[in-house]
C-alpha cells in the first residue's frame, strides 16, 4: 500500500488538533499514513506518541527556524522534496489558512492539481467538497498529479489505531527565496479553556440581539457548559460586542459541528455560509420569522435574557 | 509604489449559487455578479497607500467579457487604470493555471506590490497569493489585518488561531486581506464619472505567451465529475417561549444526547 502524507497541524504547544486525527483516519482507508511534522524544534518528539495512536506509521520531521521563522514557503519546500521522494499516494493538508497555503505552493512546485474544503476522499481520487454556503456538494478529481487536498475539520470522527513508529528526520534545503516572509513577532492571546471554533464539537454563537458585548457573557457561560467554542455573527463582530476571529460566516470561519446554537441571530445567508451544515442547530430567537428557523432542529421564540438563563439553570440541574 | 490589485468578479454571494449543468462551472448567467467583496478592502488599502506614499494603482482582472462591468465599478472607487485578461479559452480554468496566467500579467506590470482580497466568496480557496507568490519568486503575506508601508518594507499584522503574528518582507510582494484591514470607501459620483474615461487595458492569452492548451478544460489540473444541490435542511420543532422555553430546550439537547 502507498504512503498516504498527512501534514500535522498543531498548536503553539505541540498539542496535535483535532483535525489531524481526522486526517490520519481518512489517510488509513487509503493506504499507509505517514505523517508530516513541520514545526519548530522539538515538534516532532512532542508530537508523535499521539500521531502514532492514530496509525502514523512513520512519522517525517523538519524542524528548526528556517522552517517555523516563516511564512509556509519553507514548509512547502520541505513538502515538495518529500513528495518527490516517496511518491505518496495521495497528500492530506488542514482545510486552515496554513494548510491552504502550503498546499497552494506545493500545487505550483508540482504542477498539481488541488482541491481544497474536502470533506471526504475515496481510494480512486474522487474527493467530495461542499461549496456555496453549504449548498451544492461536489464531488471532484485531480486530474493531474496525485490528490493535493485540504481537509475540512469536523468532516469526520477520528477513531485510533495504535502503529508501531519510526521518525526520520528531514533535511532542511531551504532557498533565499523561501525566506522572504520573515515572522518577527507571535503573540498569544488569551482564549481560556475553550476548543478551537472550527473543531469544536459544539459552538454557541450570539448574534446582534446579545446586544452588547458584556451580555456575550451569557453566550460563554452556555458554551462553557456544553464543553463548546464561542462563535459570533458579522453582525456582532461587527458592532464590537466580539472579535473578529470568532466571526462563523462567509467571510469567517467555517464551521460543522455537531450542535450548533445561533442565540439572537437571525440567519442571514452571510452566517449560514458558515455553519449550516452543522449536524444539529438549535436557536433562540425574538423574530418568529427569522430565517434561521427555518434551518433550525430546535428553535425557541423567545427572548434569549430569559431562556438562555433558564437554560443554564436546567443544564446545572441535570448534570 | 506601483501597485496592483488584483479584482475578482464573483456571482453575488447573497443569492443562490449554483454550478452550470452543462460544464460543471460556476454560474455566472443566473445571478448578478459583482465585485468580490474582499477586493474592495484590497483596493481600499492600495489607495490609502497611494495616497500616503504616492504612485499608482492599477486594477488586474482575469474573467469574462462582462467582468468589465467589475472593472469600471473598481476604477470609480479611484484605482487609475486597469487590466482586464479575457480570452474564450480561459473558460474553466482550473486555481494553477488560473495562477498562471495572473502571474504573466503581473510579470508584464511590473508591480512593486500585489494586494488582493483573502479569498473570493464564490470558491473561498485562499491558495492564488501564495500560487503567484510562489510563481514570481516574491513574498507572501497572507490575511493582513493590518498592512504598514515604510520606503520597501512591508509589515503585516495577521490573524492566527492562537492569537496574531507580525510578518515583514521587502517588496515586491503579494499581500492579501481580510475585511478587518479598513473601511472601503464609496465610489463618489465624480469617481463613476471619472472611470468612464480611465484605461482599461485588454489582454489575449496570446499576449501573455500563454497557450489555450495551458489553460481552461484542456489545461485544469482537476474536474468536477458531478454536483448536486445539497437537499435543504428542514425546519424543525419551533416552540414559542412561554415561560419554559429554556427547560424545553435543554429537553431537546437531552433527547440528542448533548447534556
Amino acid at each position: 500500500m502507498s504512503e498516504i502524507l498527512v501534514v500535522v497541524e498543531a498548536t503553539g504547544e505541540f498539542g496535535v488538533k483535532k483535525v489531524t486525527l481526522e486526517m490520519l483516519t481518512l489517510a488509513r482507508q487509503l493506504g499507509t499514513p505517514a505523517a508530516v511534522v513541520l514545526g519548530g524544534p522539538g515538534a516532532a518528539d512532542a508530537l508523535s506518541p499521539k500521531l502514532g495512536e492514530y496509525g502514523a506509521a512513520k512519522v517525517y520531521a523538519a524542524e528548526g527556524e528556517e522552517i517555523d521563522g516563516y511564512l509556509v514557503a519553507p514548509k512547502a519546500t520541505v513538502l515538495a522534496d518529500l513528495v518527490k521522494r516517496v511518491r505518496p499516494g495521495a497528500v492530506l493538508l488542514a482545510s486552515s489558512q496554513e494548510g491552504k497555503e502550503i498546499a497552494a505552493r506545493l500545487a505550483v512546485k508540482l504542477d498539481n492539481g488541488i482541491l481544497t474544503d474536502v470533506t471526504d476522499l475515496a481510494a480512486d481520487g474522487t474527493a467530495t467538497q461542499v461549496v456555496f454556503a453549504g449548498s451544492t456538494i461536489v464531488k471532484s478529481k485531480v486530474t493531474r498529479g496525485l490528490p493535493l487536498v485540504t481537509v475540512r475539520p469536523n468532516s469526520l470522527s477520528p477513531t485510533p489505531a495504535p502503529a508501531s513508529q519510526e521518525v526520520e528526520q528531514l533535511t532542511v534545503t531551504v532557498s533565499d527565496t523561501d525566506k522572504l516572509a520573515r515572522v518577527v513577532q507571535r503573540v498569544a492571546e488569551q482564549k481560556g479553556s475553550r476548543p478551537e471554533l472550527t473543531e469544536a464539537s459544539v459552538v454557541v454563537s450570539g448574534g446582534r440581539g446579545v446586544g452588547n458585548a458584556d451580555n456575550f457573557k451569557l453566550v460563554e457561560e452556555l458554551a462553557d457548559l456544553l464543553g463548546g467554542a464561542v462563535g459570533a455573527s458579522r453582525a456582532a463582530v461587527d458592532s464590537g460586542f466580539y472579535p473578529h476571529q470568532f466571526q462563523v460566516g462567509q467571510t469567517g470561519k467555517t464551521v460543522s459541528p455537531q450542535l450548533y446554537i445561533a442565540l439572537g441571530i437571525s440567519g442571514a445567508i452571510q452566517h449560514r455560509a458558515g455553519m449550516q451544515t452543522s449536524k444539529t442547530i438549535v436557536t433562540v430567537n425574538k423574530d418568529a420569522e427569522a430565517p434561521i428557523f427555518e434551518l433550525a432542529d430546535f428553535g425557541v421564540v423567545g427572548d434569549l435574557f430569559k431562556v438562555v438563563p433558564q437554560a443554564v439553570e436546567e443544564i446545572r440541574k441535570r448534570t | 509604489m506601483n501597485i496592483v490589485v488584483l479584482v475578482k468578479q464573483v456571482p453575488d454571494s447573497g443569492a443562490d449559487r449554483s454550478l452550470r449543468s452543462d460544464d460543471n462551472t460556476v454560474d455566472r448567467g443566473s445571478t448578478d455578479n459583482v465585485i468580490n467583496e474582499m477586493d474592495e478592502y484590497a483596493i481600499e488599502e492600495a489607495l490609502k497607500i497611494k495616497e500616503a506614499h504616492g504612485g499608482e494603482v492599477t486594477i488586474l482582472t482575469m474573467g469574462p467579457d462582462r467582468a468589465s462591468e467589475s472593472v469600471r465599478k473598481a476604477l470609480s472607487m479611484g484605482p487609475d487604470k486597469a487590466v482586464h485578461v479575457v480570452d474564450d479559452a480561459l473558460h474553466g480554468s482550473c486555481a494553477v493555471a488560473t495562477s498562471k496566467v495572473l502571474a504573466a500579467a503581473l510579470g508584464q506590470l511590473g508591480a512593486d506590490l500585489i494586494i488582493c482580497g483573502a479569498e473570493s466568496t464564490d470558491g473561498r480557496v485562499q491558495v492564488i497569493p501564495h500560487m503567484i507568490a510562489e510563481r514570481l519568486g516574491v513574498a507572501a503575506l497572507t490575511g493582513a489585518r493590518k498592512l504598514t508601508v515604510d520606503g520597501s518594507t512591508l509589515t503585516v499584522e495577521r490573524q492566527t488561531e492562537e492569537g496574531y503574528e507580525v510578518v515583514t518582507a521587502s517588496t515586491p510582494a503579494v499581500v492579501s486581506v481580510w475585511d478587518t484591514i479598513n473601511e472601503p470607501r464609496y465610489p463618489s459620483f465624480k469617481g463613476i464619472m471619472a472611470a468612464k474615461k480611465k484605461p482599461v487595458q485588454t489582454l489575449a492569452l496570446a499576449d501573455l505567451g500563454i497557450a489555450a492548451a495551458e489553460v481552461g478544460f484542456d489545461g485544469a489540473t482537476s474536474t468536477v465529475l458531478e454536483h448536486a444541490k445539497r437537499p435543504p435542511r428542514s425546519a424543525g420543532v419551533k416552540v414559542t417561549d412561554e415561560g419554559d422555553g429554556g427547560v424545553k430546550l435543554v429537553e431537546f439537547l437531552a433527547t440528542e444526547k448533548f447534556v
